[in-house]
């Protein structure tokens, strides 16, 4: 057994943790019944749902003329809201692949929820971009389908179709890592199952899992491969979104820094959505002792490190725009800062830079109130990015005679809330049916990092 | 089938031999071995089993059926007797002519099957040249109103001319009986032939007399021709060969007289080439910024209380240069600079023009008198070629409504007149017509004069009539139907030509087709000597569209004939004197002019003139606004969407008000928010009657005056029309006998606390010191080299600054044959907008409405960016050292006072590196081999993203379903049947969710290829015109191969003025445009030099070059 430093601090609490005792924490949700707030939360996530649902159908019926778009701002809060999602999504499959490989134990009590967020989240993205188009039910041209759907061929120079190979892929590894996870999890729930019903479902979601070692060396390996294809990925899904945008004409998008900056401000974003959910998430379902401070304090450090990455991407801008001498590019930084949209852009400035730096503090970054305010902050201050880079680079570009405003309508404003409900819905509908927390994973580590085995090791050196 | 006759196949059958009545009941002619083949047995061993035959038979039956279910299914219902001349798929054209009592036009009408669908310019037309404008275009859609009535109306009650006929023809013998006169009021009637038709009414009924009376009045023009030539007429302009062009007050371009005409002219003077380096001077002295304005090269913004002592200073100057004598008159701030005008004016003497807008008697006498020191008559104004098309006269209008207000009239027919809502208020109209005995009107819609009449008597549109036209002495045009009368309905109702109708009054049943025929050849054919036979002439007259009897004596001669246009209440017998007149100067000429003594001397005009000019504290405009005119057309959706070329406001009027007036004189309405396009209203009241209208700021109006536009506030016009802006021909005054556009002193209340949301298709009014518009002014530009005054742009490739169109990023695309390109004249382009309702014609572009408006979301494929400038520059932002946002913020704000104002087309620039091209996911906008950037409408998927990425915002995206949605079913034409008739079959009507742009009218291109293949000819340059190239009366735009060295686009590419707009992002556009020259005074090009580096001559090029570069790093 792997033994660690002892003045490491341990990744699980509690003077009681056992093995039996994990599974019975993380079963609990899912053997129990929801009590009132969950059904409140999700009352109102699916009431939200519906009305974005409803929105949908009236667009879809009407045109996308129900937005408030128009012919010099094209994209507006459809394609805001979908680069949101995405980078929201970024987290999960960074914490599973990314973490995996470095070997963050630390990383275990939160993976699930977090693959499960990216999975919602991407669904989300999806769609956004699915919709946005003026004829959605065309939108299956976008991929090189064989002839027989006629001799047109895609653009292969065209990012959107890059866009919607890095999406998909994305979308397809991290639900395979994430189900692939599952799978033993599952197990254990099945063979704790008493209603028929529910031993089938789970006898059939966990694939005949048998918890052998040949199963265990095979979920070992695989989960290795697919750490290994995902790694790269987290970085391509947000470098190709970006691309979107960096490789237009459009002064404020045309932006060789966008890749890399589009990749941090995902991570950032979606660490943040990570810390809102999960921080809800343990005190509900009473998870304490294995989402500890500790677990907190991580995130809060990679989102120092993301946002002041994404602050110095801003001010590269900056400098780039004054410095290539462009009358264009200086006018739209000039423009976001002080145009008609000021406030997006300085809401921007506030809640992605200046907000995590209070991480710097460490009473801050180990209230669980403050990171609760922060990490919505920055989300707030993400969605502000997006609006800006697309609404008020697109709004006045080159030709002052076409320079427009923009403003949503209620009915994208419910397609967006509709999405909120959707995601929460889904993951409130999880929570209560899926292990929240990778018990295999955690009982792992249950020897060499929890308080309680700390506490044994002590005594038997003492002796 | 009704026959008994019988037929025998041969004598057998005849005689009925047995032999061949045995044969007969055999099925088959000889003996087929049927039993013999099933016995071979070779055939057992073929290996057709009862499976291969199943399958063969299954096969066959559900190809047949799937064959039969091709849906949808589509009906084309063949002609069962194909006209001679309609082949489906190509275009007819007819020569027609356009007068609607305002404008004249003589234009060639495209139908397809039997409809028309596009106006177009004909160019055999020696008056309006092939030059059509936005409203004749649009007139078009007119014919296809569903707001037309589609039979007659009897006591607001539909009937049948069978029971009008009957009960008008009893009534009018009834008013003739008691005693009671009946009048015909119409607007003005260049139709010789309608003129006849009315005098064989009045032979019927003697006590009928014709009043003529124009919406928007030119009598002042008349009477002051009368004053001074004893010639109640219009003069004819020659603004083509004034060098020197002064205008007070009439917006020349844009509605006064004959824009068309004019404008063909004027862009003559000031097309410039390499070898042709001089242009017309153009002073323009005007209230509200007008289309004419903002051409000018030196505009001064005065009250119209002063266009009076504008003309008599103007006089004084004049008359001081030439020696003649000064007329007392008052002093005014622009003296000086009169005098300069003056001077330029004295220096092109016989080679200017003097033209005023104000319909003042005096001022106009004044006028007259200017031009008459200038020695102008005979040369730029011919009084001998008068133009007909305004005979209204007001003083015989305003004694109508006193005749009708004393019941003195028993009957009164409108024909083509609206006076209920085109006459002032005080005029009190309305309250007349109540107690005019019978009321009739000939209007083609329940209007606001026709919905109190009696009879409404609906005539055709005139796509669907017979008229003739007499615009001009000497000039003649026909008008022929396009398509039967689409309300031709049988039961004796549907549409009747007004004068047919007329005349079975007056008793008389002849076709007015035949009646026109019958006057042509009594009256036109022998005026003419180029035809033996009518019938020859006819036809000729026919298919031209125009005739020109004669010129000089032959000229003369029809003068004396068509006397029936000169207007009644001049005199017939003129005591001519001969005088000379232009003396003293170089350019003089001894030229005969018929010049009779004033009888209005110009020191008593003068003197008029400072009596009634009082200034007013806000004195007020009615203009007329280039697309909406006097609002006979407001119930069509196109010109209602079309956007004004000055103040890009659509679906509205407005009150103009300058935006310093607006800060100083009203506090709230300063808050007029230009992006959320939100106005505050203000009453305006003018003797007792109030209207209010939003306030729009409009730089370079006259500071203390406000401007409306007439034409909107329409009732019974039509859904489209109803409700749109307010009538404010009511605020029109008159004063000594003719009725006044302008008011000398109004009251404008700001207290109303509305709000109203205006539709700009522009919301930002400068160029931000970006070089969107390159302009230089002609002294620089005749003298300089071309790099003081068109940079060439640098780019810098590895260590060398070459030109931008040496770096390419791409490979080129081949293009092997034809290269399609266009080159915008941006010194002939006036602004007027012709172009936009021509493509929206030609490629059924949508109407959006205002809402869509308001959200940035209008179709037009081309669209006419105006810009004004600023008083911020760049330049003087760095002398200053102002900070850099504050420069931008202040660039943004026009000038105010007088800004110079840039128009600019801007169409889909078809680029060769086209950046809509490479983003598109799914091809389906792509490049053609002959350099098109074209839309695949049914392959796009909607993604915008070529609209994003277009740097030109040319992209149109259709948000809704415009031609179903029901949110459009009022402005969209195509939302009904008879509106979609109006559509181009060539051109597909795009689906929702589908973005477009301009195809550079590929429809066109690819017939003009066709024809060229099939005649086995080389494709002629010039034989494929765009619909905007072709349409514009300014000829600003020209379109060709690129490809071609002898083409005339090819030509103007490589002149030196011409500039690629945003050449900098390197898409390599396939339209170019010519850099704006403007005819600045010395002091003005001084203040301009400012801030260009001193220059010497071609030896310091390459140091201009350098200094330039300079320039450039540090801007």
């Amino acid at each position: 057994m792997h033994q660690e430093s002892a003045i490491r601090e341990p990744l699980i609490l509690g003077d009681n943790v056992t093995y039996h005792q994990i599974t019975e924490d993380i079963a609990r949700p899912i053997e129990g019944k929801a009590n009132k707030w969950w059904y409140l939360v999700f009352g109102i996530a699916m009431a939200a749902f519906l009305w974005g649902f409803a929105c949908i159908c009236y667009f879809i019926g009407t045109g996308i003329g129900a937005w408030g778009a128009n012919k010099t701002v094209g994209w507006a809060w459809d394609i805001t809201n979908f680069v949101w999602w995405i980078g929201i999504g970024h987290a999960g499959t960074l914490i599973s692949a990314v973490l995996l490989l470095f070997r963050q134990k630390w990383r275990m009590a939160i993976n699930r929820s977090a693959e499960a967020m990216t999975i919602f989240a991407v669904m989300c993205a999806a769609m956004f971009v699915v919709m946005h188009t003026g004829r959605p039910w065309l939108d299956y041209w976008l991929f090189p389908l064989p002839n027989q759907f006629g001799s047109l061929w895609t653009n292969f120079n065209s990012p959107l179709l890059w866009d919607v190979f890095a999406v998909s892929t994305y979308f397809s590894v991290s639900l395979i890592f994430w189900y692939m996870g599952l799978i033993p999890d599952f197990a254990t729930i099945r063979d704790r199952a008493k209603k028929p019903l529910a031993q089938k479902i789970y006898k059939i979601l966990s694939f005949g899992w048998s918890g052998r070692a040949r199963d265990w060396s095979r979920f070992e390996e695989v989960s290795l491969v697919l750490a290994g294809l995902s790694t790269p990925l987290v970085f391509s899904v947000h470098s190709i979104v970006s691309m979107d945008f960096a490789t237009s004409i459009v002064p404020g998008w045309h932006t060789t820094i966008f890749p890399p900056y589009f990749v941090a401000g995902a991570i950032f974003s979606g660490f943040a959505m990570v810390l809102t959910l999960l921080i809800i998430c343990r005190k509900v379902l009473g998870l304490e002792n294995y989402i500890t401070i500790k677990h907190i304090e991580y995130m809060n450090i990679v989102i120092i490190v993301t946002g002041s990455l994404v602050g110095v991407a801003y001010l590269t801008e900056l400098f780039i725009a004054y410095y290539s001498g462009v009358m264009y590019e200086q006018y739209a930084f000039l423009n976001r800062a002080t145009g008609p949209y000021w406030w997006s852009y300085w809401g921007m400035m506030t809640c992605n830079v200046i907000s995590p730096q209070l991480f710097w503090f460490k009473k801050i970054r180990t209230s669980i109130i403050a990171t609760f305010i922060l990490s919505i902050v920055v989300n707030i201050g993400m969605w502000f990015e997006r609006f800006v880079i697309i609404v008020t680079s697109l709004h006045r570009d080159f030709l002052p005679s076409s320079w427009t405003m923009y403003s949503p309508t209620f009915i994208e404003i419910g397609f967006f809330i509709g999405t909120i409900g959707f995601f929460f819905v889904c993951f409130l509908l999880f929570a209560r049916v899926f292990p929240v927390i990778a018990q295999s994973e955690l009982k792992m580590i249950v020897k060499s990092s929890s308080e309680k085995h700390r506490k044994i090791n002590k005594q038997n050196q003492h002796h | 089938m009704g026959t008994t006759k019988k037929y025998w196949k041969g004598l057998e059958e005849l005689n009925n031999d047995p032999a061949f009545v045995q044969a007969q009941q055999n099925e088959f002619a000889e003996y087929v071995p049927v039993e013999k083949f099933l016995e071979n047995d070779s055939l057992k061993d073929t290996s057709t089993s009862r499976r291969d035959f199943l399958k063969l038979f299954g096969f066959s039956i559900t190809a047949a059926t799937l064959a039969a279910c091709e849906a949808p299914v589509n009906k084309a219902i063949p002609y069962v007797m194909k006209p001679e001349e309609i082949t489906p798929g190509v275009a007819n054209w007819y020569a027609s002519t356009y007068f609607d009592g305002n404008d004249y036009c003589s234009i060639l009408v495209k139908t397809r099957e039997g409809r028309p669908i596009k106006i177009e310019g004909n160019e055999m037309s020696p008056i309006t040249r092939g030059g059509v404008s936005a409203r004749i275009h649009a007139s078009v859609l007119s014919l296809y109103d569903t707001g037309r009535i589609t039979g007659p109306y009897a006591n607001k009650a539909p009937s049948t001319w069978e029971t009008v006929d009957k009960e008008i023809g009893a009534k009018l013998s009834a008013a003739v009986a008691k005693g009671g006169s009946i009048r015909i009021l119409s607007s003005t009637i260049i139709s010789p032939s309608t003129k006849q038709v009315i005098a064989d009414f009045i032979s019927k009924y003697p006590n009928t007399k014709h009043v003529t009376y124009d919406a928007v009045s030119y009598a002042g023009i008349i009477k002051a021709n009368a004053q001074s030539f004893d010639k109640a007429v219009l003069p004819s302009y020659s603004f083509d060969k004034a060098k020197v062009i002064v205008s007070v007050g009439a917006d020349f371009l844009g509605s006064w007289l004959s824009p068309i005409e004019f404008t063909k002219q004027y862009s003559k003077t000031r097309k410039l080439s390499r070898e042709k380096k001089e242009m017309s001077k153009h002073y323009q002295f005007e209230s509200i910024l007008s289309l004419t304005g903002s051409n000018a090269d030196k505009r001064f913004a005065v009250k119209p209380s002063q266009y009076g002592t504008v003309v008599v200073n103007l006089y004084n100057a004049v008359a001081k240069l030439t020696g003649g004598s000064a007329v007392a008159s008052g002093a005014l701030p622009i003296d000086a600079q009169i005098e300069k005008v003056a001077k330029a004016l004295v220096d092109h003497k016989g080679r200017s023009l003097v033209v005023c807008g104000a319909n003042d008697i005096a001022t106009q006498v004044v006028v007259n008198s200017i031009n008459t020191l200038l020695g102008n008559y005979g040369k730029t104004v011919d009084v001998e070629t008068p133009s007909y098309t305004k005979q209204g006269n007001d003083e015989q209008f305003i004694s109508l409504v006193n005749e009708m207000k004393e019941g003195k009239v028993g009957a009164l027919i409108t024909y083509n007149a609206n006076p209920s809502y085109t006459s002032p208020a005080g005029l009190g109209f309305n309250e007349a017509y109540a107690k005019v005995g019978l009321k009739v009107s000939f209007a083609d819609r329940l209007d606001e004069t026709a919905m109190n009449a009696d009879y409404v008597c609906p005539d055709h549109h005139y796509l669907e009539s017979w008229n003739d036209a007499n615009p001009k002495a000497g000039h003649y045009s026909l008008t022929q139907p396009t398509i039967s009368p689409l309300f031709a309905k049988p039961r004796n109702e549907g549409t009747r030509c007004a004068q047919e109708t007329l005349l079975k009054w007056a008793g008389n049943e002849s076709d007015f087709h035949s009646y026109i025929q019958k006057y042509w050849s009594s009256h036109v054919f022998p005026m003419q000597g180029k035809y033996m036979t009518f019938g020859d002439f006819w036809n000729h007259s026919l298919h031209n569209g125009v005739v020109e009897v004669g010129s000089g004596e032959d000229a003369k001669m029809a003068m004396g004939q068509d006397s029936s246009n000169v207007n009644a209440s001049a005199k017939p017998e003129v005591a001519h004197k001969t005088t000379t007149v232009g003396g003293g100067g170089m350019f003089a000429q001894e030229v005969e002019v018929e010049v009779k003594e004033p009888k209005l001397s110009v020191a008593e005009a003068a003197q008029s003139i400072s009596k009634s000019a009082k200034a007013g504290n806000i004195e007020l405009v009615l203009y007329e606004k280039t697309g909406m005119g006097n609002g006979n057309q407001a119930n069509n959706p196109w010109l209602q969407e079309f956007p004004d070329p000055v103040s890009k406001v659509t679906w509205d009027n407005y009150i103009t008000m300058n935006p310093e007036d607006m800060k100083d004189k009203y506090h709230t309405l300063a808050r007029y928010n230009q992006m959320e396009m939100k106005a505050d209203t203000a009453n305006v009241t003018v003797g007792g009657v109030t209207v209010e209208l939003p306030v729009f700021p409009q730089p370079g109006q006259a500071r203390g005056t406000i401007g409306i536009a007439l034409g909107y506030g329409r009732t019974g016009a039509g859904m489209v029309a109803d409700g749109v802006g307010k009538n404010v021909f009511t605020l029109a005054q008159v004063v000594n006998g003719t009725i006044q556009y302008t008011v000398s002193d109004v009251t404008v209340s700001d207290k109303t606390g509305n709000e109203h949301q205006m539709a700009c298709t522009q919301t930002h009014h400068t160029m931000m010191g970006r070089s969107i518009v390159k302009e230089t002014d002609l002294t620089t530009y005749s003298t300089q080299p071309v790099d003081v005054w068109n940079e060439k742009l640098l780019v810098t490739l590895g260590d060398k600054h070459v030109p931008a169109s040496q770096s390419n990023l791409w490979a080129d695309h081949d293009k092997p044959g034809h290269r399609w390109g266009m080159s915008i004249d941006l010194n002939a382009c006036i602004g007027c907008g012709a172009c936009v309702v021509s493509c929206n014609a030609e490629n059924n572009v949508p109407v959006v409405g205002k809402e869509e408006v308001r959200r940035s979301r209008e179709m037009h494929w081309i669209r006419i960016d105006r810009y004004y400038s600023s008083d911020m520059t760049v330049e003087k932002a760095d002398a200053e050292g102002k900070g850099v946002v504050d420069k931008y913020l202040e660039m943004e704000n026009p000038t105010t006072e007088n800004p110079q104002v840039f128009f600019q087309p801007v169409m889909c620039q078809h680029c060769n590196h086209a950046p809509c091209e490479t983003v598109c996911p799914v091809l389906a906008t792509n490049h053609s081999s002959d350099g098109l950037n074209q839309m695949t409408y049914n392959r796009c998927v909607g993604t915008r993203y070529c609209a994003n990425n277009c740097p030109y915002k040319v992209r149109r995206f259709n948000w809704f379903n415009y031609i179903e949605n029901d949110k459009f079913a009022e402005v969209n034409p195509s939302q009904n049947d008879l509106g979609r008739m109006v559509l181009n079959p060539d051109v597909v009507v795009r689906s929702r969710g589908v973005m477009e742009k301009c195809s550079m009218c590929v429809q066109r291109i690819q017939e003009g290829k066709l024809n060229a293949k099939k005649a086995m000819k080389k494709l002629e340059d010039g034989a494929i015109q765009t619909a905007c190239s072709k349409s514009c009366p300014a000829d600003a735009i020209t379109f060709g191969d690129l490809n071609n060295v002898e083409s005339l686009v090819a030509k103007e590419v490589e002149d030196e003025r011409t500039y690629y707009l945003l050449e900098e992002v390197g898409v390599k556009p396939s339209i170019s445009y010519l850099t704006k020259v403007r005819n600045l005074d010395a002091e003005d090009i001084v203040m301009h030099e400012e801030h260009k580096p001193h220059h010497g001559g071609e030896e310091h090029k390459e140091e201009h070059k350098e200094e330039h570069k300079k320039e450039e790093a540090h801007s």
